[in-house]
Formats: structure tokens, sequence, C-alpha cells
């Protein structure tokens, strides 16, 4: 028995010395991996600064700042196609940029001038031109200009194309202000052609001239110089564009297909290596991807044993109706590494999925891209449907909203597009930079974010509070616009009510009327206001006496009570990209017209919200009169009306939302008696003016940005069978309508 | 095994068995603990000459200079990494080794202390693999960090004798300080073929896009200062900081300190040349580390080279950097948004630099500042943070469709900040909703509501969640007859939960959530709610609506029912919102929340609420003054004294949430919605929902 235990016992021990050993030696191999990379005494080891001698070393020269003389190249060396040493800081001279980015575009008697009136532009190079003409960027005088656009069609650089332009080297030598193509841009959507589509192949020597280029490669463009442009269609819309097809925003994205294609098969030739096996991947289930070969005169001198199943498959298959039940599209390259499928995905909200090496993807200096497609790589084509379905749902959901962000943003006009060009080129000049990757990345996006370091606003953004974690300022200014010289009656009551409001920081009156051009304070109603005059009328003037970031904008024979006021700036602070104001109006379509009409009847959803009441964003001043084509600016200020239907505009243009009514008051001024001399809103001739600016104003939006609300904002216990008592904003309850 | 049979022979002897058992215990004890010791002092001093290898080059050995024309596509072996290994790509790391010249001497410096760890960070991640053969990357035990350290062509040399060399490819090589006098390259000058550098301080010529990695330089001193920094006043403007800048540069930013003092120009001291530790201005001397935190700017200048440690100090000290380098190619320029953080400056443009810089307004500089340390301390601060976003971007280049977003590369964690998952800004164009309806046992209220809804011309499906374990759903035949598809899900466990799971059965974007005894909504009110969220997608919309307060006596966060002025939450027993709320409430939400309402089987709607203004920063949106939901027979529990005690769980679970959130994320608002002609005296022909707000 004890034996029996001793023995046990042994054993035990046996066995536990045994595991230890097997343990130890685990831990030893172990150990001895790491060994290899082991020292001792890491503490004794010396820094890599050290032992070196670095105080005898001096820094580099400053760059020079005047730039070399370029000896004018004559048109036979196009062995050059681009000056590939080109850098902002030695090719583009910025000088000239200093205060403002100005564009110069070559005037067309020039080119008559010199005889070169044969060069036809084709359509679409016309209306780039024509945009840059008609926007803020244009300078007709050179001297002021920042960049120069020439006039001289280089979209299509492919020889075998009939918008091709000849003799373009011998036209660009003539060009006036030429200097090696210093500050000019060079617009491309095509270069090269058959066989190799070389990419720097267009035709003429660029030099120093900034490319503004489809389907670059990452690696062949100069970096912080050349800029990646999108590959679009001849129909691009010029202003006003097709929203994106995402109006539905549901999660998870549950399409018909997971992954489609249709297009080209390249059986030979650049790019026919991803374009010839893609169709491996169709399984005719979740993932469709069916190409031809029938495609060029030719095609059937090419054709291999696949065309026919290939063709037949194709058939089947509706390219558009892929788009929209797709969650991703797929992006090959073709001849060229950009295609318009990518676009087209795009807007989609199908989310394109790369198969395009070293594709420099639409404007990516400053587009962080990864928030909106997916890059597979066409050296591991088979692994596209592993890499699809790891994307999780909420990142498709992500993915999904961005591009429709994007597209909107930056690439659903022709505008959009080129004025996105010239702000990346802004924005890589020091004295005009400003705009981080938040601004560029998030709605609504850079191009109307304007401002730069030396006129850095003192405020936020009415955009992305949220996102930055800031609120919006807790007082507010009161801009108080009046046509009149004299203060009256209801301009004294109203200035009692506001400064009664405890959020008021200051009263602003902006006279129209010239009163000798004076400005100043003057004490009304016990309170310092300060009177600005000389704005030329202009109602939404940046004032720099504003230094809130909300401005309750007034007309001076407005009715409102504090607790109104109060109320409207409550419901602007969860709502600051948005107007918050009173009288409501609103816009509908007249079939039988053939126009949109404006109404100021009582109805049940609203578009506009007139500033004469109103709560808004100071930033939206600035847009106003800085970022506004000039065009619209004219329509008001020869109409001498309407602003306050182009701010509505302006800002649900911006925000793509509406704006807010707030509380049930509909009639804001005196209630008009017959011995008054009569308001211009009650004149016929008025309202018909109006009506005219609203179809101006869509003809120069190109679409119509208004929307319609059917909610109006009333204080929690509104008319509730509550003591008066109890209830935060009683004056709200006694304004009847 | 010899201690076991020694064991076995002495157990003849049965008068040693005691000692025997001690014998062994004792040995077993030595064996286990104090060998491995004894061992590891006997194994290290051969471990040292043995498992360190020497290699000898020949001096004739072959080189291939670097491709200056690779890329990503062109000169990377993609093939080597495959997606089989889960958490991306494999990095080997060569043993480590000494290598001689043909003469015995050492090709360069000992290793230093920084590329050792290095290594070791490699060895220590999980990107490390001990079998070259899965690796995807390999790293040379080599320290090429300084150029001044080691002998260029030797190296060169060694390098291409690595055992998987293959011309470099596929292999990556650390570098901080490139170039050596006089002509300062900006890339290391070794012959590597096509490996790809890590490097600092590369110009836009030599650095080859989508292959070299642009990395930081390490600094101790930085250390030091982001360690020691403090908020205090900034008596200098912008300050110089290099003092090994070119003659030109010093003369020019002298001639502008004259004319404007705003700007310091630092020199080396005439006393103190080999002294790093101290800089002058004048006759003033000062202490190098105290000049990067009297500044506001701090001016960078290019040096030798193009990138040296000024900038990662004046990041890490807080002094705004001006970068003022010509073609300079700044650290993880890829992922970083220097722009959040640094002024960037024409070299050429100093002339116009102050004019600009003192427009910033200060909340901005504040801001960059802040920016700037948070990317020091994130990913410049030490080796290891530097090899490991070396890493990290190499992952996302193999790997890009798995890249973080910009928002998390740059974007500092900021309890304050929201990133709203719905973004798009939209109005919805949905057409329909699906109600989904809580029931357990109250089949007669749960059918006249389901008769109720089905009127609503928007309501989609309705989805009954039938909550009872213990009774099942009444016979498919006695449910009411509608038109909308109605599905009925009997769940595994009574959780109040259930009612925001995720169902598939749920197509439409928006959800409308109803308790079964909500019988007092109108179809005007339900479809002008719908309508108001079709305006407001992000928000929660809803009809019964609670309020939070501040108890200062308990300090502590009370539920609030009675009629205010204020809301902050709506009760989900009646209220639309996007259906991605509910699968943000099954698989985001803190799963401590989740729990503590499945265990009190109550505050579902408080966690929603929470969960929404959290991700948000929104407050919900109270529609119709309707203040009564119930039947109109039954009383409202909630305004019953007697359940007080329901009172006090809703309060607590209000507190519990926001330790949990470590904030109190509801937002109170003094507005709700009605339509926009409410209570107006209008045709009622004319006016659309004429049915609301009767309370």
């Amino acid at each position: 028995m004890q034996a029996k235990k001793r023995f046990l016992l042994l054993w035990f021990i046996a066995f536990f010395v045994l595991v230890m050993c097997l343990l130890k030696t685990n831990r030893n191999s172990d150990d001895f991996l790491h060994l290899a990379y082991q020292i001792d005494d890491v503490e004794d080891l010396p820094s890599f600064m050290d032992d070196w001698q670095q105080n005898v070393e001096v820094g580099r020269p400053p760059a020079f700042k005047i730039y070399e003389t370029r000896h004018q190249m004559l048109f036979h060396s196009s062995y050059r196609k681009t000056n590939k040493n080109c850098r902002m800081e030695t090719c583009f001279d910025s000088s000239h940029c200093d205060k403002d980015f100005k564009v110069f575009v070559y005037p067309l008697s020039e080119l008559e001038n010199n005889g070169l009136i044969n060069s036809i532009r084709s359509v679409l190079y016309q209306k780039m031109l024509d945009i840059i003409v008609e926007s803020r960027y244009y300078t007709d005088e050179y001297t002021k200009a920042c960049v120069f656009v020439v006039a001289i069609d280089t979209l299509d650089r492919d020889p075998l194309s009939p918008d091709y332009v000849r003799n373009i080297p011998m036209k660009i030598q003539r060009l006036r202000h030429w200097n090696g193509g210093r500050n000019h841009i060079i617009f491309n959507l095509y270069s090269g052609s058959w066989p190799d589509y070389n990419e720097d192949d267009l035709g003429f020597y660029t030099g120093d001239a900034i490319l503004a280029k489809a389907s670059m490669s990452v690696t062949n463009m100069r970096p912080g110089f050349d800029i990646s442009f999108p590959l679009f269609h001849k129909k691009h819309p010029e202003r006003g564009g097709e929203p994106g097809y995402v109006r539905s925003n549901t999660y998870p994205i549950t399409k018909k297909y997971k992954l489609a294609f249709k297009g080209k098969r390249y059986v030979l030739g650049i790019g026919s290596e991803t374009r010839n096996s893609i169709f491996h991947l169709h399984n005719g289930n979740d993932t469709i991807v069916v190409t031809t070969c029938k495609h060029g005169k030719n095609w059937k001198d090419a054709q291999d044993e696949r065309c026919d199943v290939d063709n037949s498959l194709y058939e089947k298959y509706d390219y558009a109706s892929l788009l929209k039940n797709s969650t991703f599209c797929l992006v090959p390259r073709g001849r060229r590494l950009g295609s318009y499928r990518f676009l087209e995905a795009l807007q989609a909200g199908c989310i394109p999925v790369l198969l395009s090496n070293n594709w420099a993807l639409p404007f990516d200096e400053v587009i962080d891209w990864n928030k909106a497609v997916i890059w597979a790589d066409e050296r591991l084509l088979f692994q596209v449907p592993e890499v699809i379905h790891s994307i999780s749902d909420t990142k498709l959901f992500a993915l999904r909203q961005q591009s429709q962000i994007l597209w909107e943003q930056y690439f659903n006009t022709i505008e959009k597009i080129v004025f996105t060009t010239f702000e990346i080129i802004k924005e890589r000049l020091p004295k005009l930079q400003s705009r981080d990757g938040v601004v560029w990345n998030t709605s609504p996006g850079a191009l109307v974010s304007q401002h730069s370091y030396t006129e850095y606003f003192n405020f936020n953004m009415p955009f992305n509070y949220h996102l930055l974690g800031k609120k919006p300022s807790s007082n507010f200014t009161v801009v108080i616009f009046s046509q009149h010289n004299s203060i009256n009656t209801a301009l004294y009551r109203l200035i009692r009510n506001i400064v009664a409001s405890k959020y008021l920081t200051q009263i602003i009156i902006n006279l129209c009327a010239d009163n000798g051009g004076k400005s100043g304070y003057q004490k009304i109603a016990g309170i310092q206001i300060l009177i600005s005059s000389g704005n030329g009328c202009s109602r939404f003037e940046p004032l720099p006496f504003i230094k809130t970031e909300a401005v309750l904008s007034l007309d001076d024979d407005v009715v409102l009570t504090t607790d109104e006021i109060d109320f409207a700036f409550h419901i602007w602070q969860s709502f600051p990209d948005r107007i918050v104001g009173f009288p409501a109006r609103s816009h509908y379509w007249d079939n039988s017209k053939d126009s949109w009409l404006y109404t100021s009847k009582w109805t049940n959803e609203y578009s506009i919200i007139l500033t004469g009441a109103a709560f808004y964003h100071q930033y939206y001043n600035t847009l106003y009169t800085r970022w506004l084509s000039p065009l619209l600016i004219k329509t008001v200020e020869q109409s001498h009306n309407c602003e306050d239907i182009l701010m509505n505009f302006l800002v649900s243009h911006v925000t793509r939302r509406p704006p807010i009514k707030v509380s049930q008051r509909k009639h804001y001024k005196e209630q008009v008696s017959n011995g008054m001399p009569k308001s211009p809103w009650n004149d016929p001739d008025h309202f018909m003016q109006r009506q005219t600016c609203l179809n101006t104003f869509v003809a120069l939006f190109g679409y119509m940005p208004l929307l319609q609300s059917s909610v109006r904002f009333d204080p929690i216990l509104f008319k509730d069978p509550v003591s008066n008592f109890r209830k935060k904003y009683k004056q709200i309850e006694l304004v009847t309508n | 095994m010899f201690i076991r049979l020694a064991c076995c022979r002495l157990l003849r002897n049965r008068k040693l068995i005691y000692i025997s058992i001690f014998i062994s215990l004792l040995l077993s004890f030595v064996y286990v603990v104090v060998a491995p010791h004894v061992f590891k002092l006997i194994q290290k001093p051969p471990s040292k000459t043995q498992e360190v290898h020497q290699y000898v080059i020949p001096g004739d050995s072959p080189i291939i200079s670097m491709d200056t024309h690779c890329t990503f596509y062109n000169c990377f072996n993609i093939y080597r990494c495959g997606h089989k290994f889960k958490g991306g790509f494999k990095v080997y790391v060569y043993p480590m080794a000494r290598y001689l010249d043909t003469d015995g001497i050492p090709i360069g410096g000992k290793i230093s202390k920084e590329y050792h760890t290095i290594i070791s960070t490699i060895v220590e991640s999980h990107y490390y693999t001990a079998n070259p053969e899965e690796a995807c990357v390999f790293v040379s035990s080599i320290d090429t960090l300084n150029q001044n350290r080691f002998r260029v062509k030797e190296t060169s040399q060694a390098l291409a004798l690595l055992p998987y060399w293959n011309d470099g490819q596929n292999h990556l090589i650390f570098n901080m300080v490139p170039g050596t006098a006089p002509d300062y390259k900006t890339v290391v000058d070794l012959s590597i073929g096509k490996a790809m550098v890590a490097g600092v301080g590369f110009n836009s010529w030599t650095y080859r896009s989508s292959f070299d990695i642009s990395i930081a330089i390490y600094s101790d001193l930085a250390i030091l200062l982001s360690n020691n920094f403090t908020f205090k006043l900034r008596p200098i403007f912008i300050t110089t900081v290099q003092t090994n800048l070119h003659n030109d540069f010093f003369m020019y930013l002298k001639s502008i300190e004259k004319q404007r003092s705003m700007i310091r120009v630092m020199e080396r001291c005439s006393n103190g040349e080999h002294n790093k530790s101290i800089i002058c201005h004048g006759n003033i001397t000062y202490n190098y580390a105290d000049i990067f935190s009297d500044s506001v700017f701090c001016l960078i200048l290019p040096g030798p080279r193009l990138m040296d440690v000024a900038l990662i100090e004046s990041l890490a000290a807080g002094c705004i950097p001006i970068v003022a380098i010509n073609h300079v190619v700044l650290p993880f320029f890829e992922v970083i948004d220097w722009k959040r953080a640094v002024i960037l400056w024409s070299e050429t443009e100093l002339n116009t630099l102050l004019d600009t810089v003192s427009g910033i307004p200060l909340d901005r500089r504040k801001e960059m500042s802040d920016q700037g340390r948070w990317l020091y301390r994130k990913y410049l601060s030490s080796p290891k943070i530097i090899t490991m976003t070396t890493l990290k971007i190499l992952s996302q280049r193999l790997h890009p469709h798995s890249s973080d977003f910009y928002e998390d590369w740059n974007l500092r964690p900021y309890h304050e900040s929201a990133r709203n998952p719905l973004f798009l800004p939209y109005m919805s164009d949905s057409s329909g909703f699906t109600a989904i309806i809580l029931s357990y046992n109250r089949i007669d209220s749960l059918f006249k509501l389901i008769n109720m809804i089905s009127k609503a011309p928007s309501l989609q499906k309705i989805i009954v969640v039938w909550n009872n374990q213990y009774k099942s759903p009444p016979h498919f035949s006695v449910w009411p007859k509608t038109d909308i598809p109605l599905k009925i899900v009997q769940t595994t466990a009574n959780n109040l939960s259930n009612r925001f799971f995720p169902y598939r059965e749920i197509e439409t974007e928006a959800v409308l959530s109803l308790d079964d005894d909500i019988l007092m909504l109108t179809i005007d009110e339900i479809e002008f709610g719908f309508q108001v969220w079709k305006e407001f997608p992000d928000h929660i919309v809803g009809y019964p609506s609670r309020t939070h307060v501040w108890n200062n006596k308990t300090n502590t966060w009370k539920y609030e029912s009675e009629w205010k002025n204020e809301i902050s939450m709506v009760l989900t027993g009646a209220a639309f919102y996007h259906k991605y709320w509910n699968y943000a409430y099954t698989y985001i939400m803190p799963s401590n929340i989740k729990q503590w309402v499945d265990d009190h089987m109550n505050c579902e709607d408080i966690a929603m609420n929470f969960l929404v203004s959290n991700t948000t920063n929104k407050a919900p949106i109270k529609v119709t003054p309707k203040k009564k939901f119930k039947c109109p027979q039954c009383i409202n529990t909630e305004m019953l004294s007697a359940d007080q005690g329901h009172m006090a769980t809703r309060s607590s679970c209000i507190n519990k949430f926001a330790t949990v959130y470590g904030r109190m994320p509801l937002k109170a608002v003094e507005y709700r919605v009605d339509p926009v002609l409410y209570k107006d005296i209008f045709p009622k022909k004319l006016k659309r929902y004429n049915n609301v707000g009767e309370l």
C-alpha cells in the first residue's frame, strides 16, 4: 500500500520534471529565435546621432527666386514632352497670385490676328472656356493673371481622333504670354495613341505648363505640380448637374449583384492583360462581368474563340441597370488608365473597384479616395471577390455615402471640375492655402469654403460643428437693413425688443440711403448702435464689425417680440448651417407656364425664408458677396429686389437642405393702413419681378436648388393647455396670424 | 530522463525512499529554476561569438545602383504578400551579423540603439515571421540609419550578399540621416537596386512615389520637450532654431529682424562651438531646449539635409513649425495632413511670411499647436512608434481596401466630436417605413394598433416582435386582415433590446418603433412624423418626450417626465429613426449598456437616445404637442406618484449610461415640430395634417 503510494508519488514527480523539461525546451526554442536580435547591453549602444561631426556641417544655400529664363523651345524639339523636373517652386511664378487668384483666357481675337482662326475648338473645350470667362476667377488683364488658359483645344491629343487639333506646336509658340508654358494650365483628356498610348505624348512640348490631365499615373505625374483630371463625357452638364442616384440611404446595402462590369474586352495590345482576364470573375450569380470584343472596325480580324460566347452573354445585361443594381462596380483600366465608368459608378453609388494599377485618381492631391473606392491590384485579379466580401456593412455604408458627396461636390458639372482644378492650384500657394483635408473630404466641400490665412475668419464655418466637437457661438449680432434715412417709431420699438434679448452682442444698422457715407455710433433707444453706410445698398455685405457667427438680419419695419428672437436663435444653434426665420415663401413648378412660380400664399410647404427676419451664419455673407457668380449679383442689383431669394438659393445649394420656419408668425411688418405709403411688397410689379428672379437664378445655377420643407418649429409647450406661467416663450403664444 | 532512472535505482533501498523523493524534488527544482540561469551564464559568452556570424565582404563583390524608376508596380513582388496571413503582411528580419572588409575592418559603426529598437519592434510585432519563405518584406540588421556611420560601398556590398536579397526586391532600408558633406544627397547613397527606402529628408525628385516611405527622424530632445510641455505665455513670435543654416539665410533673416522685432534669429554661440545644448541670440545665451517653448512659431529652413530634428522638436514643444523648405517630402505625408499642424511656406518667399502669419487668429494657433503635439506623440515620438507607423503605411499599400480613413489618421480623439455615420446631406426619398411593434401579451391592444396604423399610406410592413416565451403568438387566422405584409418574430428571450434588432425583414430606411399600447396616434400624426423624419433622417423623431435634469443636491442626473420647456429624449414607444441605429444598438453600442438594459428590463429607449446623441451630437426631435399616447382608459404609469420606483430606475439608467460614455451626450432643446399651418385659422380643406395635436 505504502509502496504503491510512494511509487505513485515518484511517478508523479518524474512526470512533473518531464513536463517542465519539455516546457523549458519549448521556451528555449522561442528564445533562440529572438536571440538572433538580442543584444545584452542595449543601453550601452551608441545613438545613431553619435560619432559624427555635425557641427562642421553647413546648410544648403537658399533656392533661387529668379527663375532661369527659358530659351524658347523650337517646335521640332518635341522629343521632350514635358519638363519632367517641374515643381511649383521652380516652374510656377506665384508673384501674381499674392492677393487674388485670377485666370486669364487667351482671347479668340488674338488667334484670329495670328491667322489661327482655323483651329476649331471642340464643344466641350468651348464650354470649359465659357465657364472660366463667366466665373469669378476670370480676368481679361494678363498682368493680373496668376494662371493662363490657352484657347487652343488640347483636350483630345489622340491623332486618330476627329477632335485632334493639328499644328499645336506652332500655335503654342505664337502665344504671346506662353513663356515656356510658365503658369499655364493645359487641360487634357486623352493623350497618346494606338498602339502604346503614351501618357506623355500630347504631340507638343508642354514645358513648364501644369497638366490637368486625365488617366495620369501616380509615378509619372510631377508631384504637387500636375493635376489628375477626371475623364468625363462630352455631354457633361456645364452647371446644375445631376445628383447622385442614392436618394434613399438604406442600411445594410442589399443589391441584386455584388459586383458588376459590362464593357470591352481587348484581345491584344496595352491594357488587354486586365481586360482579357476579368471575365473569369463572372459567375452569373452575384458577380456579373460581361465583355465583348466587338469594338473597332476590324474586330473580326483579332477575334478569338471566346468572342461568340462573350457577345451573347454581353447582350443579356443592360449597363445602366447593372450600375443601379450592383453594390460594387469593376473599373478596370482601358487602353489608358482612366475610364468614363469611374464617374458613372461614382454617381450611381456603385462603389468602384479599381483595377488600374498606378492610376492617379481624379484630384487625388486633395481627395481621400479610400473613403469612396476600393483599390484592387491588377496583379491579384482573383483576389477581387475575396477583397470585396471582406468589406463590412458599415464601411460599405460609409463608402456609398461618400461616393455621393464627392460626385456632387466636385464632379457632377464641368464648372465644378474646372473650379476644383483652380482651387487645387490655389491651395498650393503658401499665401492662399487654408483648407485641410476635413474641408475637402466632408460635405459641403472646398468649393464653397473660401478663406485663406490672410483673411482667416475668427469663427468656425457653419458646417462640421458636430464632427469637430464645437458649438456655434452663444450670441448674435443684429444687422438692420434700412432703406430710410430716418429712424421711425417702428424701428424704436423693434430695437427695444432686440435689446431685451440676453444673447445680443451688437446692433448694426446697415443704411442703404446715402447719408454722406458717414459711419459711426449713435445712441438709439438707450443703446449704442453702429450705423454703417456707404455699402452701396448691399444687404449681405460681410461687414467687418460682425464679430459673432450668428447674424440676425432684419428689415427696419419688422415686428418681432423678444421671445421670438430668442427662440429662433435657440433653433439656429441646433442648425447653424440653415436660414432660420419667420416669414416663409414657397416656389412651385407650373407646367402650363413652363416656369417656376413664386408664392406668398399660405401653403403647407415652404422653401424660402425671407431675410427680413431671419438668423443665418455670417459666413453666408462672405459666400454671397465673394463667391456667387457675378451674373447672379448683377440680376439682384438691376432689379433692386430678390436678394433674399438669392440668399435662400445660396444656402440651399450649399447645404442641400431647406430653411427652417419658426412659429406661427406670417405677417412680420406693420399692417399697411390706407393712409400709409404703399409698401413695395404689395406692388404686383414687385411680385412679378421676384418671379422673374426665381427663373433667372434657376437658369444661372443650372438647376433649382430650393428644397421644400413642411415642418415648422414651435416651443415645446406652444398652445398646450398648461398655465402660461410655466411656458418659457410666453410672447409667442400671443402672436396671431 | 536521467533523474528518473536515478530515482528508480534508489527505490530499491526502502530506507532511502524519502531521501530519494527529497532529492528528486530538489533536482527537479534545480533543473527547472536554477539550471536555466546557469545555462544562460554558460551559454552567454559563446553566444556572442558563435551566433553573431561574421562575414568578410570581398572587395569586388557586385552591387547594383538604386533603381530610380521603381514603383510599387514594377519593382515590388506582390506575389510574396498574399492574403493568407490574417493581419496583413509578414516581415523577415535578417539575424544580426558582423560585416568586415577584406582587411578585417568593420563596414560601419556599432549598431545604434535606435536601429536595434527598430529591429526588435518588428520582431515583437505581429508582422514578424521567422520564416523567410513566407515573408513579404525583408529588413536587414545592418544599421543604415546614419550615412555618416557606415561605409557606403561596403555596406551596399554587404546588403547585396544577403541570402534573399534578389536585387533588393521587397527589402526595406531604414535611414534617418542621408547624405554626407559636401553635397548632402537627399536619399541614402547606398546602391540597393530595387529595395525600398524608408528615409528622412527626401526631396520630390528622389522620393519614388508609391514606393519609398518618408519617415521621421527620431529625436531624444523632443521626448523631453513633449514631457515637459506646459501651457504658458510665449513671448517670442517667430524664432529660428537651427544653427547650421547657410549664411545667406542668416543674413537675410537678420535683415528682417532688424526691421521688425517679431522674429528672433538664433545663432551658434561663439564661445561654445561644440556645445549643442546652448544657443545664442546676440550676446544672450539660451538653453537650446528653452527656445522651443518661448516662441509661438518655429521657422524651419533647410539645413545641410532637407529634414532634421528641428521639425520634430518644434512639434513636440508645441511651437508651430513654419516649414520653408522647397521640395521637401514631409514625414508620413501619405497619411498625415500636415496642413493641420504646420505652415507650409516657400523658402523664397520669406519676405512676406510675417504679414501672413501674424494674421492667423489665436484659436487657430492653439489648434495647430495642439495638433502638432498630438501628431508627434502619435506617430513620431520613438523609434518604435516610427517603425510601427511605417509598417502600417506599408500594410495600407498592400491592402488598400483596409486602409484607415483621413479622419482616423488626422483627427485627435476628442470626446465632444462626433463622426455621424449618416453623413450624407440629403432629404430622404423613402417611400415608406416599417413599423416594429414590441408585444408581450396585450393582444387586444396590439390588434387595435395594427388595425389603426395599417391605414397609414406610407406604412410598408409591420413586424411584431413577440417577446413572450411562455405563450405563443395568436394563431395566424385571428390576426387583423390588412393589405400590409405582417411578420411576427418570436424571440428566444424576453429582452427589451429585441425591439432594436436589425431584422433582415426591415427593408425600408425608416423604422417606426411602437409599443403595443400606443393607441392614440392618428394617421395624420404618423404621416407627419414620417415627413419630419425624411427631412431630418439622422435624428430620432418621436412623439412622447422626456428630459434629463441635473440634481445639484445629489450630484446626479434625474429623469424627468413632467411637461417642461425642454426635451432631450423621445421615447421609442412611438418614434421614427433610421434602421442603421438598430444595427448600432445591437453591435456597436457598449455592451455593458445593453447588458444593463436586459438585466433591468427597462431603459432601452433611454439607451437608444444616448446612442444616437452620442454618435451624432444631435438632439432628438419631438413632433406634435401630443402628450398622451396610451389607451384613454389607462393611466400613464410614469405620471403616477405610486410608481416612484420606476422613475428612480430610469434616473439610475441615465447616470449609468453617462458613466459608460464618460460624458452626458444628451442635448436638451426647447423646440418641437408642427405642421406649417398648425393652429392657423385657415380652411381645413387646404391644410395638410389636420388631425394633429389633439392631446
